[in-house]
């Protein structure tokens, strides 16, 4: 009986998580527009509801409806499969992500692990989606992808060992309760940076947007996509933007914690949280210009692995020095 | 063309560690080739290995056209050619065949000639400005840009009522003389102007990514671009201090003060830059117009038919993206004999592969912007 209710409860959170994830990811892409349009000086969306805030609606119905092309040359099966294979891990991650003290699906001793091993699955739909594709820009954008994604996957792994060490344990609830006192980014913000920038290569974001180039590839991997395949893509990069940034905010913000003195609940800190590393995210691709795939290489292996590197003896050397 | 699915041929033919050259075709329509050219090229990975441009999509037999109507009737054909710049080709038009006579153009109309000319600049490089940013990935750039290209196109409204394809000059002068509303409205954007290019440099000029992505790239040695025939900013870029508006003064420049920029490297960078301070040069030559506009006519007595004498001339003038000529062969009829344009764009796409070479694709589509080409003028 026990075991019943607990399926239901389950089964009731990953409901309410997956609608509401594909509702935020919908405004997210709302408000990255707004935010984009009036730092370039315009308003963005205005027409579908007050200040077009029924586009997001408007956009996914007008997606649904839309005829789904696949290509005469493209492999079916694996052109069908692609999409899929991008979201749902980025979906699947929610699982163990801490929203709150209390609201989270479930509880693993090794969430970050699971997170950074499930997430790490979405590089495969996109070179499945490159290579079905049949096309060539599609191909030259998903190989990109892959070698950009793998990379900086790295770098991302490398960048959470320091406050895993301060922290002591993979459980993403354990590490927000080890920074009751002081937040890891602290004493780690050399991780934080290099877990920020790989963050950003990861999702496949401005100034690392280049799997997805406009400019030169046309559209990257997603380049023969159309209707709702193509906004699987577009909600599995949101999707994991927001995961990203749920693990900066646990791993160096303290996670759903806030100051003692600001009385809120831990889910709006979340959100508050949140909301400003995604708020940073939109700025970034408003600002820069975007690196060339060498450039990115070198700015990887050849600077961030060896700082991440450097942070991780330094750490471990503190540690023990002072622990 | 080798596609994916191919795969089978391709492992036929190569040994086990053998690759071939992959074959894309970028454009007519991508987004990025500034129009509709077409360039095949030919990668090894994402290196170019060599490329070549297919033209001629935007051909509209301007040249033709010339040849079968009047002197006076061809000035609104040649806002089409280089479209984003239209009131300087209108003046290399009108300078051209006033060149077989000898009129004295009033210096009212010199003087406006040149504001127009440096205006038509200025909206020329914005427009580069915001699409090579644009290209590189830098998407503010773009919009901002437009902000005071919108000004300038407002500008040309008040004066002669059309905003993209001017017609803005006649043989012999000007069509009228340009409203007061329009030297106001004009030193209130030259006002303006100076503080909004520091604006876009603030944004690109020393950001570390723009440096990465624009230094080095896309080199082109002085010798070179002067053996291909490159003019413009690519030229200037380059090192070599050929400016026409110097070095064959027409319009008001001679009695003008301003500075020709020169790069050094031949790189991107050096392309932008120079082009950064054309904009700066060519508000203080509007601000001198302004200052310095004499009164008076603003177009000279001309015959109620143009009929030129036998011969030959050419001439050309520094468009804003390099040398525009018009070559043309009278044989004393009202209608040229023939009429050939010398376009900056279609020469200057001469150097895409020596530039292209060696470089990434990434690297394709910033040199094609650094060159700055428009299409109608290329293919005319």
């Amino acid at each position: 009986m026990d075991m019943a209710l607990e399926v239901a409860v389950a089964a009731i959170k990953i409901f309410i998580v997956v609608n509401v994830v594909q509702l935020v990811v919908a405004y997210m892409i709302y408000v990255e527009r707004k935010v984009i349009a009036h730092a370039q000086l315009r308003l963005g969306p205005m027409r579908v509801g007050w200040h077009g805030l029924l586009q997001p609606i408007a956009d996914g119905l007008k997606l649904f409806l839309k005829e789904d092309i696949v290509p005469d040359k493209a492999d079916r099966i694996v052109f069908v499969l692609a999409p899929v294979m991008v979201l749902v891990p980025a979906l699947v991650v929610y699982a163990v992500l801490p929203f709150s003290a209390t609201f989270y699906i479930t509880q693993i001793n090794i969430g970050l692990f699971f997170v950074l091993a499930i997430s790490s699955l979405g590089v495969f739909g996109v070179v499945m989606a490159g290579w079905a594709s049949n096309s060539k820009y599609s191909l030259l954008g998903a190989l990109r992808s892959a070698a950009q994604m793998l990379s900086y996957e790295i770098f991302l792994g490398f960048s959470v060992i320091g406050p895993l060490m301060l922290a002591g344990s993979l459980n993403l609830q354990e590490i927000v309760h080890a920074q009751r006192d002081v937040w890891f980014v602290f004493y780690q913000p050399v991780a934080f940076i290099v877990f920020f920038v790989a963050a950003l290569a990861e999702t496949n974001r401005a100034p690392f947007d280049l799997p997805e180039a406009e400019t030169e590839l046309v559209a990257g991997f997603h380049t023969e996509y159309s209707g709702m395949k193509f906004a699987f893509f577009f909600l599995a990069e949101y999707a994991s933007m927001m995961v990203i940034s749920t693990i900066g905010i646990v791993l160096f913000f303290g996670g759903w914690e806030g100051p003692d003195f600001i009385p809120l609940p831990g889910f709006v800190w979340y959100c508050l949280k949140l909301g400003a590393f995604m708020f940073v995210f939109i700025w970034l691709r408003a600002t820069l210009p975007r690196y060339r795939y060498d450039q990115l290489m070198r700015v990887g292996w050849k600077f961030m692995f060896p700082l991440v590197m450097l942070n991780i003896f330094l750490t471990g050397f503190l540690k023990y020095l002072f622990l | 063309m080798v596609g994916v699915a191919n795969v089978s041929r391709i492992e036929q033919q190569s040994t086990l560690h053998g690759t071939e050259e992959l074959v894309i075709n970028m454009g007519p329509q991508h987004p990025s080739t500034h129009g509709v050219l077409r360039v095949i090229l030919k990668l090894d990975g994402e290196t170019v290995n060599d490329l070549d441009c297919d033209i001629g999509y935007l051909h509209r037999g301007t040249e033709k056209i010339g040849e079968n109507i009047n002197y006076t009737m061809f000035i609104p054909y040649t806002d089409r050619l280089d479209y984003i710049a239209a009131p300087s080709n209108n003046l290399a038009w009108v300078t051209a065949v006033e060149k077989f006579f000898d009129w004295e153009i009033p210096m009212r109309a010199q003087y406006i000639r040149s504001m127009v000319g440096e205006l038509s600049r200025i909206a020329s490089h914005l427009l580069w400005l915001a699409t090579h940013a644009l290209d590189i990935g830098a998407m503010t750039v773009f919009l901002w840009c437009f902000r005071e290209r919108e000004m300038v196109l407002d500008l040309f409204e008040t004066a002669f009522g059309g905003r993209l394809t001017v017609n803005a000059f006649r043989l012999g002068g000007l069509h009228e003389d340009v409203p007061d509303k329009f030297l106001q409205l004009t030193q209130e954007f030259a006002d303006i102007f100076p503080s909004r290019v520091d604006d876009y440099e603030t944004l690109l000029t020393n950001n570390r990514i723009w440096l990465q992505r624009t230094r080095d790239v896309g080199i082109i040695s002085a010798e070179d671009a002067m053996d291909l025939g490159l003019t413009g900013p690519i030229i200037r870029g380059s090192g070599v201090k050929w400016d026409l508006r110097r070095a064959k003064p027409y319009a008001a420049y001679p009695y003008l003060d301003f500075v020709v920029p020169i790069g050094e490297n031949g790189d991107i960078y050096d392309r932008y830059l120079v082009r950064i301070e054309e904009l700066r040069q060519s508000i203080y030559i509007i601000q001198q117009c302004l200052e310095q506009l004499p009164g008076g006519p603003v177009s000279c007595k001309t015959p109620r038919t143009i009929k030129p004498p036998e011969g030959e001339i050419y001439h050309s003038i520094e468009n804003p993206k390099g040398e525009f000529g018009f070559y043309i062969v009278s044989d004393g009829t009202t209608t040229p004999y023939r009429v050939r344009i010398r376009p900056p764009s279609f020469i200057n796409l001469g150097g895409l592969k020596k530039l292209c070479v060696g470089q990434l694709v990434a690297d394709v589509v910033a040199i094609i912007g650094s060159i700055d080409i428009v299409l109608g003028e290329c293919d005319r």
